[in-house]
């Protein structure tokens, strides 16, 4: 390849982002590891099953600081059978949880919405727990442009 | 920091046993911990790290929120109306404050 003017300028401008990118990174991020762990935690010991939970979350986020997220289980909702928590890790922030929604049976429907913070382009999982003891567990990953933790 | 203001959205009145959806909102910074200011020092957190939700005095649905939760946190969840009552809402700030709201529900 001959370097042209073209190239040099792709090159130089690519680099600029790159040592821009590096100085920006800010506080240590929690590994993938961590937030698996923090699931394995919150499922107690259980392997969660995929499938009954839904999480809604924008494929691409434009701002860090506030991603839509919406979470859903099917569930009878009945005394006997009901979802008891969901809980939404990040594994890309500083810290992975984000927040853990706590249902009864009066919720009626075990679905909620909130809106989050994220650092960078992360895995968002959802994990719930059943009044029965099953786990299930979902996971979008979300793109992001601009961070949303600071610095 | 600026008044710290709850507001709740949610229908008058329902049927019984409709499930119905409740929105709420409260203004606040969510510090996030994470932050520094312009001398280099960390600013403390100070989130809201805990929302319920009570009808006629029972849980119907509560969350503990950390850090990662948007500044003026939002909720969106479901309640299932069996009677008239009324829903009180509260939430917990990090510096011991507790904010509350209440809305009530009438049979249709």
């Amino acid at each position: 390849m001959t370097i042209t003017r073209r190239s040099m300028l792709t090159l130089s401008v690519g680099a600029a982002i790159g040592v821009v990118a590096g100085v920006r990174s800010g506080p240590a991020a929690a590994s993938a590891e961590d937030a698996m762990a923090k699931v394995m935690e919150f499922a107690g010991g259980s392997e969660p099953a995929t499938g009954t939970i839904t999480l809604d979350a924008p494929e691409i986020a434009e701002n860090g600081n506030t991603v839509p997220i919406s979470v859903s289980v099917e569930s009878p909702m009945t005394d006997g059978d009901y979802v008891e928590s969901v809980a939404i890790f990040a594994d890309g922030n500083p810290s992975p949880e984000v927040i853990t929604f706590n249902f009864t049976p009066m919720s009626g429907e075990a679905s909620a919405t909130t809106r989050m913070r994220l650092a960078k382009t992360q895995n968002v999982i959802a994990v719930a727990k059943t009044s029965t003891g099953q786990v299930f567990m979902d996971k979008k990953e979300v793109k992001v442009t601009i961070g949303g933790c600071g610095g | 920091m600026a008044a710290v203001k709850p507001r709740v959205k949610g229908p008058k009145s329902a049927s019984a046993g409709e499930v119905i959806t409740i929105k709420t909102l409260i203004s606040h910074p969510m510090e996030s911990g994470q932050r520094k200011d312009n001398d280099g020092n960390a600013i403390p957190r100070q989130i809201i790290n805990k929302f319920t939700c009570e009808f006629n005095g029972q849980m119907v649905f509560s969350c503990d929120i950390d850090p990662a939760v948007s500044a003026n946190p939002y909720l969106e969840f479901t309640a299932k109306v069996n009677e008239a009552g009324s829903f009180k809402f509260t939430w917990v700030d990090d510096d011991g404050s507790v904010y509350t709201d209440e809305k009530e529900i009438a049979l249709k």
